[in-house]
């Protein structure tokens, strides 16, 4: 339990956290923005490193990868909105159908469970060896935060459009907005497609950082976004009221949970149980609202009768 | 302006709960019309209102505004045509967005929304002068949350938004059912005087006779999906609380129970 450990740790916690800040701010859109929790990451995020891998194996530039890692995860996310939409299946429904579906898909992208990049072979964006003893453009942690400043900014613009603005409605009262002529199924389509689009990104930084593509590398993205999206609003929402930096906050929640995982593993516990852990601490979180509601709530002063009789 | 020709939407076919909302329901409206709807529950005055905004297909008949035959369109595309303002005020408007938000998602009511600002510069002064027609301080609010409003502040603002983009015809469905009777009066003074000022071709359901007498043109009464009185003109400038119940038990050959609307 040597503290210097832990340090010298810390480093690529931030990273990984920053990487993975990318798929809180994707879900962070389909949960708080549409209101739906969204099952298809758990498929999309390995779809995106699964496809950049492969892309750059073949001898693609790293840029090109990534978009179409991208590209790849909208299409995911595309296919959940047409199970939601179309076909008329609960949302949640539709995200594990993607998701089961999805594993196919990466395993037939990939050719087997797993496969691997050589950091010294291809000219990676991101990478582990990059974190230390690299000129500070090129170091990882730079890299991604340049990334999520980027994306941050894109994002706020594109929630002030039109588009963006209907997209929010939608998520926020289906009636009103049918009501004022937005046609809740494209933006809830679109909305899970932008999602999706982030989470694969993110899957593609993901698999370059760590030097290979997993079939399992997705499992349980969900509760870990949302872990960061719920604890980035818990530490950051005095402070941040744009939206822009709420989504910088969920970043930010990202990291802390990598950090706090980091911690717990130096503090020795099972490796086994981490995911446990995270869906317990998540499991709490979510509960907050309910139980605030529900043991802490103040009575509501009630008005008159409606019919005023 | 309107036009709802034989319509007919049964609930529930072929189960126990089977329920004829509409009995092969005809209506015409002309153009600036301002009619009032009552009837007690279950006799159709909603499900004439979701018939007309699309809230799902009809059974049989058809739906025409302004030439335009609506009878197959999806909701969204209906309302361009539409301004809605429902009974709860929770119902009208994103209660996460702002006020001045909100408005411009009226704004573009029946256009194409793409990569164009959501709301403009321009629009904010516009709006803030809007608001003050309402005489509810908003102007000097506009950014705050549509969440942190009362519920008569709110169905203003949806009244606003529902009359924005002028509509071919407004469809107010008990939209002060659920305010206190200082802020429905209030939010009726204002419908009152959007409506003239616009000229709007109106249907507004009410439960209270009173207000369905002071307001408007005309004035039907349903019951079972069909309309049993239909009154305009000078007679309904003449008419009183108490002819309405004579009429109505003459058209329905019952005695009107609904204390409410005869006391409220």
């Amino acid at each position: 339990m040597n503290i210097l450990n832990l340090f010298s740790a810390m480093p690529g916690a931030v990273a990984q956290g920053l990487i993975w800040g990318i798929t809180a701010i994707g879900i962070y859109i389909t949960f708080r923005i549409l209101d739906i929790a969204d099952l298809t990451v758990d498929g999309s995020l390995c779809t995106g490193g699964a496809v950049c891998i492969m892309m750059m194996l073949s001898g693609h530039n790293v840029v090109v990868a990534m978009l179409v890692a991208t590209v790849a995860g909208m299409v995911t996310g595309l296919a959940t909105g047409f199970f939601h939409t179309f076909m008329g299946i609960p949302a949640i429904l539709a995200g594990i159908l993607s998701q089961l579906g999805l594993y196919s898909i990466n395993l037939k992208i990939m050719g087997k469970a797993n496969q691997a990049i050589n950091v010294d072979k291809y000219d990676l964006l991101v990478s582990l060896r990059y974190i230390k003893g690299v000129p500070f453009y090129k170091n990882s942690i730079f890299v991604v935060a340049i990334g999520i400043v980027l994306l941050v900014l894109l994002l706020y613009w594109f929630f002030g459009t039109e588009l963006g603005c209907a997209l929010r409605a939608t998520g926020c009262n289906g009636n009103m907005s049918r009501a004022q002529g937005i046609n809740t199924n494209t933006s809830k389509v679109l909305g899970l497609m932008i999602s999706n689009g982030l989470v694969g990104l993110a899957g593609a930084l993901l698999a370059q950082y760590q030097g290979f593509a997993d079939i399992n590398m997705g499992r349980g993205a969900i509760v870990i976004g949302l872990a960061a999206v719920i604890i980035g609003e818990a530490a950051t929402s005095r402070i941040f009221h744009n939206f822009g930096f709420k989504l910088i906050g969920v970043a930010i929640g990202s990291i802390m949970y990598y950090i706090v995982l980091q911690v717990v593993i130096w503090l020795g516990v099972d490796t086994d149980l981490l995911k446990l852990l995270s869906a317990l601490v998540v499991a709490i979180f979510l509960a907050m609202p309910y139980w605030r509601r529900k043991y802490f709530a103040k009575p509501a002063v009630k008005k008159g009768g409606k019919d005023n009789a | 302006m309107l036009e709802m020709k034989h319509v007919t939407k049964v609930f529930n076919p072929g189960t126990v709960n089977e329920k004829v909302a509409l009995n092969d329901f005809s209506l015409t409206l002309e153009d600036g019309d301002f009619v009032t709807v009552i009837g007690g529950n279950g006799a159709g005055k909603s499900t004439m209102m979701n018939a007309i905004a699309g809230a799902w297909n009809v059974d049989a008949g058809e739906i025409i505004i302004d030439g335009t035959n609506i009878t197959k369109l999806p909701e969204h595309k209906r309302a361009r045509f539409l301004g809605r303002v429902f009974q709860d005020p929770m119902t009208g408007t994103a209660a996460t967005m702002g006020i001045a938000e909100n408005l411009a998602l009226a704004k573009r009511r029946g256009k194409v929304r793409f990569l164009g600002p959501g709301i403009t510069h321009k629009e904010w002064e516009e709006y803030r002068e809007l608001v003050k027609i309402l005489g509810l301080g908003l102007e000097d609010r506009l950014s705050a949350k549509v969440g942190v409003l009362s519920g008569g502040q709110r169905q203003a603002l949806t009244l606003l938004m529902a009359t924005l983009q002028k509509p071919k015809l407004l469809l107010l469905d008990e939209h002060t059912a659920a305010l206190d009777p200082k802020t429905a009066a209030k939010v009726l003074d204002t419908t009152e005087y959007i409506v003239n000022k616009d000229h709007l071709t109106t249907l507004m359901i009410t439960h209270n006779m009173k207000d369905a007498i002071a307001h408007g043109n005309r004035l039907i009464m349903l019951m079972d999906g069909k309309i049993i009185l239909d009154i305009r003109g000078e007679e309904k400038k003449k008419l009183t609380v108490e002819d309405l119940l004579h009429k109505f038990e003459a058209a329905s050959g019952e005695e009107f129970t609904n204390d409410k609307a005869i006391l409220g």
